[in-house]
């Protein structure tokens, strides 16, 4: 780890987090009230700007440790499974942030906290239930070598899943249940809120990718000082 | 091609005879399936007005918890025993390993599903019968097992063993659920299946992808 690649991270950083606080007044303050919306409703609505990128990295981190799983298992490597955890770990905030951030819009908006007809709903939801099932697998297995080959398989059979579940959901529901919000009568009708919309996006990913570096960091030094301990203990 | 399914068919036959020995795995698994059948009886008939609308999900449920049983015990025999290694030094493909365990899970779940639908039957008293049913209830057991049988050899290999395979394996057969208690329900109204054409597209595309890389995946799974 070089001064130079260090100082590129924390510029990262820094940029990532002024990105964060523009996002939050373009949110809060810039971004019209919903014109359709009144009320508890209309505040509500705000949270789409938060709520739709955060959903967006989860799948994007998902992703992520789907291509790390199976670099993991075809070239091996110490760095793909690296990848492909701190991926799940930075995934499942993202997500946890969706499944808070959902009720909280929907409860003023639909009247209920919850409904398991919308497929983006049930989708995400498993989504959570298979990064904690990956988190989970990892905190049992105790060889190194075995706990990165079993959960690239889970890694690769859960994001396959996923496309599954939405699919599935979709034929089941009476239809969507969240907004239209792409295409004419959505965004591209309101100028401010499309561009709110588009730097949240970019700050979340952003942000991901920042937290991914420092991570994946981590996780090396983390290893270097398992390395240097057990070379200590040799050495007595 | 012959050779191969000889191998997986050895592999079937040694834990059939296994349990035609013991009858440990099935009839825990039979009372079992009984138990829940019986409590969810009781928990339902209480309370819900429309008790046949709860049915499809209690028999898919039932299957479910039954086999989650059958699945963990496969598993957990060879590794206790040794046989797993054993298993992988003997010259077999390792996906013919992956295959007879699966089948002989599925027909273990078969056994037990084919003993507790008369049961299910006596107590929900469906309007009608369909032949399709059984075609359903075999691809969603294929399915079930198909995945089950991979996470059930991941679960083995960790600390938590039995209690891993429930974590891993519920979320990954969400839609399989769905589209078995979506069709179950539609049969035992009365709707043909060619209505229910979706559904069954699902099913099968689920058994297709998941028993393909299961399949493809079980090599890095069980490798020392």
């Amino acid at each position: 780890m070089n001064t130079r690649s260090l100082t590129a991270s924390s510029i990262l950083n820094g940029i990532a987090a002024l990105a964060v606080l523009i996002a939050l007044y373009l949110a809060l303050v810039y971004a019209p009230p919903a014109a359709n919306l009144v009320g508890a409703a209309q505040i509500a609505q705000r949270i789409f700007y938060f709520h739709v990128p955060s959903a967006w990295v989860g799948f994007l981190a998902f992703f992520v440790t789907f291509v790390g799983s199976i670099a993991c298992l075809w070239k091996g490597g110490r760095q793909w499974d690296v990848l492909a955890l701190s991926s799940v770990e930075i995934g499942l905030i993202f997500t946890t942030m969706v499944v808070f951030t959902g009720p909280l819009w929907a409860k003023p908006t639909w009247g209920v906290w919850w409904v398991w007809s919308d497929p983006k709903l049930s989708t995400v939801a498993v989504l959570w239930l298979i990064y904690f099932a990956y988190l989970m697998l990892r905190n049992t297995v105790e060889d190194e070598a075995r706990r990165a080959r079993l959960a690239a398989v889970l890694g690769i059979v859960g994001f396959l899943d996923v496309p599954i579940v939405f699919g599935a959901v979709r034929w089941w529901g009476q239809g969507v249940a969240h907004p239209i919000v792409f295409g004419t009568g959505g965004l591209s009708d309101s100028p401010r809120m499309l561009i709110t919309f588009l730097f949240c996006l970019g700050t979340f990913t952003l942000l991901y990718v920042v937290l991914l570096i420092q991570r994946v960091r981590l996780e090396g030094m983390r290893h270097e000082v398992e390395w240097l301990k057990s070379h200590i203990t040799d050495h007595e | 091609m012959i050779g191969f399914l000889r191998k997986v068919l050895a592999i079937v036959h040694k834990d059939i005879i296994a349990e035609l020995r013991t009858k440990e795995m099935f009839s825990s698994m039979f009372v079992f399936a009984l138990l829940v059948i019986v409590i969810f009886n009781f928990a339902f008939e209480l309370r819900v007005a429309n008790f046949k609308q709860v049915a499809p999900g209690v028999l898919w449920v039932t299957f479910t918890f039954a086999g989650m049983l059958g699945l963990n015990r496969s598993f957990i025999l060879e590794k206790d025993k040794g046989c797993l290694e054993g298993l992988l030094l003997a010259p077999v493909d390792r996906s013919a390993i992956y295959f007879g365990k699966m089948l002989g899970n599925l027909i273990f779940m078969s056994v037990v599903e084919v003993i507790v639908l008369p049961i299910f039957w006596v107590l929900f008293n469906p309007p009608l019968f369909s032949p399709a049913l059984i075609l359903i209830i075999v691809l969603g057991t294929l399915g079930f097992a198909g995945v089950g049988t991979l996470f059930s050899a991941i679960a083995v290999h960790t600390r938590a063993r039995e209690v891993m395979l429930p974590i891993l394996l519920f979320p990954i057969v969400v839609p399989l659920m769905i589209a078995a208690v979506k069709i179950t329900g539609g049969l035992l109204d009365g709707q043909p299946l060619s209505e229910m054409r979706n559904w069954l597209n699902l099913l099968v595309g689920f058994d297709i992808i998941f028993v393909t890389v299961s399949y493809m995946t079980f090599d890095y799974v069980v490798e020392e």
